[in-house]
């Protein structure tokens, strides 16, 4: 069995399996990181998404041979202690139900934030073609905006908190 | 068996762990591992230590539907506990301990109520007796608050300190509830105790559970309901790696693997030669065909008052018309798994299951062992409505580790899960109504055909209005495509047919439609005053924007009254566009107002993957559809506003999982006709029956 060395959340990780393994199961089977969902190994609900080299990839149908160097980020990963943006807004507004696509739906929307910092309501449809068949889209689209939000107003803080040390040293 | 159990094993109140009070009845002590007699009374339900943490067993399964919050919150209202110090532990299938576990029909809630707040209320009044005996001082000068006993005198202690004294105390026969105005935890939006772990990926499901030396499999499945394995050769699945082991399961053929994709790629090398059974040629023609020729004449009456054949035939006015309901799939996101460990002489199993105890007594008969020697742990759903409450996933991973030497995990592939399901019946409904001189109605004549369950088939039938005359009358046939729950069960497909039926009337009878249901509605008053709160909350009546319309919708059901009014739009080319829902919704008492919100508008999304996405349809006995570019879902596109409102109400308490979805469908049909002019009698909505000429 071929091996490989990947980057997961930052730590290099080698495993032997199949070279036409999805990214997926190396996470879930292998690795034993099971945030990562399987929801139809196809490529259309999205609860496998994670991010390689930051952006938003269904690992479900990405084999393991075709990663290359490229660094994986998944929901395990995506803040040290749940505390990213995202993750607060999505306790604040309440989103998950059964939650079991969710962490595809939050990677989605991390990504979707490292390109658009403040998305427009038709930015967010476009990007957010994961499916939930508990129906937290309403929520979804909300916590995104809401984490937007937080994200802005603390840059804003922290340039105004650096005009006044400008000030006065 | 020994049966000359230990007195010590039927404690009333028992002390675990050090000095900590269990309340339980009967409840036997966990070392001994056997199930007495007597070990009968459901009430297991709260630990208090004497760090002042208070663990509350949930007994239900937890699929979304927010039961791991709500349930405890009734435990802790009549317990006075600090909800901050409350912690919540899932428990395991049991037969008898908890009553019943099975998770379904909006009644985790309704259904434990009684029973949960009897729990809190026992507990509370043991701690007041056991600080009473402490000061020596009358329980009736006591008074509790947040985990503590406090005393008129201003002298308090905690839940924690108490602990153990309580333990001492027989449990009283019976104790006073509170009042629903004294209530401090029901009625708030407290946060779901499960979201932290739901945001980062830490949350077990079924399919999360890995244990050391487990395994990994997958069933190749007879692809025709009914078929069984005639023969099969697995040389090259064998010669796969990962491959460990093949195990014929009767209905299919298990690959068994070190990781879930060998067991995936096994299966692609096995060649298979199926008994396809007596259903080999059945298609969804030939279903349709079946209940045609069945609706001809009469069939089992299911409901009536007075005469409404004779009303109908000397009826002013008559209206006729055919609604047809296609197949419906669950397709939880979670796929359909399992884990097992079988070992001689007992079982451990892990499942994503709405049926624990079910599932727990059918591994335990497969198997040939008793009951007591099958632990069955519940875990985190994936979405259930309806599909777990069969058990059958429980049987694949079971008799797969029957033949395995390691815990096994059972994993279904999302195309197993589309093509054999459980689904929403198809049904084919002839509606008849007759209308007075005055446009109001004197019969109604509802003739229904069906597959397999006539509870499924017919749930829902009965109108709500007062149409004077009425007869339901059913046929069920057997199609060979296995039915079962889905969300919202009968009404799902009924209140779609009854409630654009009476829409239908309305127009004949050139009557405004909300008005109409009004007149009609005075025999269930909350359902009227639903009816009204939604009309008023979406503004009936207010002029809208050109090309669009507004339908409304109203059905009682799983005890609670829900009505709802939908704004839609229908572009030339037949789409359609539902731009908000507004809901309202008389449930009775609210245990927490954001998870019934919550509830509504998951409904509301459910409900439109079977208003106008796909169906799944059958041909050469199998299911058509494999996954979601053929079954397709509502997305985040497809988004309504959803607005929902909660009438205040001091009715008996409802259910909130599933009764949101039946008026979404007609409510929607019902636009699209104001709209457009267009009925739509069957589902799913397509466009092609919507574009316009």
């Amino acid at each position: 069995m071929p091996s490989f060395t990947l980057s997961v959340n930052g730590q290099k990780r080698t495993v032997d399996v199949d070279p036409e393994t999805p990214l997926l199961w190396v996470l879930r089977d292998t690795i034993g990181l099971t945030g990562t969902k399987y929801g139809c190994g196809q490529g259309y609900c999205g609860s496998c998404t994670v991010h390689v080299d930051g952006e938003a990839t269904r690992s479900c149908t990405m084999a393991v041979e075709s990663l290359g160097d490229k660094k994986v980020t998944t929901i395990e990963g995506l803040s040290p202690d749940g505390s990213h943006p995202l993750q607060r807004a999505w306790i604040a507004e309440e989103v998950p139900q059964c939650g079991y696509c969710q962490s595809g739906q939050i990677m989605a929307a991390a990504a979707l934030l490292t390109q658009k910092a403040n998305p427009s309501d038709e930015d967010i449809t476009a990007s957010m073609d994961l499916i939930c068949r508990c129906g937290t889209y309403n929520r979804i689209r909300k916590a995104i905006h809401v984490a937007a939000n937080s994200t802005q107003k603390k840059n804003v803080g922290q340039r105004q908190r650096t005009t006044r040390q400008g000030e006065k040293p | 068996m020994n049966t000359n159990l230990d007195r010590r094993d039927f404690l009333k109140v028992s002390t675990v762990a050090g000095a900590g009070l269990m309340l339980g009845f009967y409840l036997p002590s966990k070392e001994n591992g056997l199930t007495p007699a007597s070990d009968f009374a459901p009430n297991a339900f709260i630990k208090i230590e004497p760090s002042g943490t208070v663990t509350i067993a949930v007994a239900k399964s937890e699929m979304g539907q927010g039961v791991r919050t709500s349930l405890p919150m009734i435990v802790a209202e009549e317990l006075d506990a600090d909800w901050s110090k409350v912690r919540v532990e899932q428990s395991d299938a049991h037969p008898t301990k908890y009553g019943s576990q099975g998770t379904g029909g909006s009644f985790s809630v309704r259904g434990s109520w009684q029973m949960l707040r009897q729990a809190g209320a026992t507990a509370r009044d043991m701690l007041v007796t056991a600080a009473a005996q402490t000061w020596g001082v009358s329980p009736s000068a006591c008074k509790t608050d947040k985990g503590f006993v406090i005393h008129s005198s201003g002298k308090k202690l905690t839940y924690g300190e108490l602990a153990e004294a309580a333990s001492k105390l027989s449990v009283p026969h019976s104790v006073k509830l509170k009042e629903n105005k004294d209530f401090k935890i029901l009625g708030k939006s407290l946060p779901r105790v499960d979201t932290p772990e739901k945001v980062t990926g830490s949350a077990k499901y079924g399919i999360d559970v890995r244990l050391p030396g487990m395994l990994f499999a997958s069933i190749e499945k007879c692809p025709v309901f009914g078929g069984k394995v005639k023969n099969y050769d697995d040389t090259k699945a064998k010669s796969v790696s990962g491959v460990r082991q093949i195990v014929n399961v009767e209905n299919g053929v298990a690959v068994v693997a070190n990781s879930t994709y060998a067991a995936f790629k096994g299966r692609e090398a096995l060649t298979i030669t199926w008994d396809e059974g007596q259903w080999a040629n059945q298609t969804s023609a030939g279903i349709k065909q079946m209940f045609e020729d069945a609706v001809k004449q009469r069939g089992s009456v299911e409901d009536y008052e007075g005469d409404a054949e004779s009303a109908f035939e000397s009826a002013a006015t008559k209206v006729e018309a055919v609604y047809e309901v296609p197949l419906a799939a669950h397709a939880t996101m979670e796929p359909m798994n399992c884990t097992a460990h079988v070992q001689k002489d007992r079982c451990e199993i892990w499942a994503p299951t709405q049926s624990p105890q079910q599932a727990q007594s059918e591994a335990a008969r497969i198997l040939g062992l008793p009951l007591d020697k099958v632990t069955l742990h519940i875990t985190l759903l994936g979405g259930g409505f309806g599909r777990r409450l069969n058990s059958d996933f429980v049987q694949d991973a079971v008799k797969v580790a029957k033949a395995v030497d390691a815990p096994v995990q059972v994993l279904w592939k999302r195309e197993d899960d589309m093509q054999h399901d459980w689904y929403r019946p198809a049904t084919y409904n002839v509606m008849r109504g007759g209308l007075n001189k005055d446009g109001w109605p004197v019969a109604w004549l509802h003739r229904v055909a069906g597959a397999s369950s006539r509870g499924l088939v017919v749930g829902g039938t009965t109108p709500p209005y007062d149409v004077r005359a009425f007869m339901v009358d059913s046929h069920i046939k057997e199609t060979g495509v296995p039915i079962g729950a889905w969300r919202s069960v009968g009404p799902s497909q009924n209140g779609w047919v009854v409630e654009s039926f009476i829409d239908e009337l309305a127009h004949a009878a050139k009557k405004d439609p909300f008005e109409y249901r009004r007149q009609l509605l005075n025999k269930s008053p909350r359902l009227k005053r639903a009816l009204e709160v939604a009309a008023e909350k979406a503004g009936w009546g207010k002029p809208l924007p050109k090309g669009m319309g507004r339908g409304i919708a109203a059905v009682e059901g799983f005890g609670s009254s829900i009505a709802q009014v939908a704004e839609v739009s229908v572009d030339k080319d037949g789409t359609l566009h539902i731009h908000r829902v507004v809901c309202a919704v008389d449930c009775g008492p609210v245990i927490n107002p954001n998870t019934i919100e919550a509830q509504l508008e998951s409904a509301i999304v459910y409900a439109m993957s079977a208003a106008f996405k796909d169906e799944i349809t059958i041909d050469k006995g199998r299911v058509v559809q494999s996954n979601f570019d053929d079954y397709s879902m509502p997305m985040m596109k497809d988004m309504p506003k959803v607005e929902a409102h909660i009438i205040p109400s001091t009715d008996s308490i409802g259910g909130i999982g599933e009764p949101a979805l039946p008026p979404l469908s007609p409510a929607v049909c019902n636009a699209i006709f104001a709209a457009t002019g267009k009925r739509v009698r069957r589902l799913p909505i397509r466009p092609e029956d919507l574009k316009q000429a």
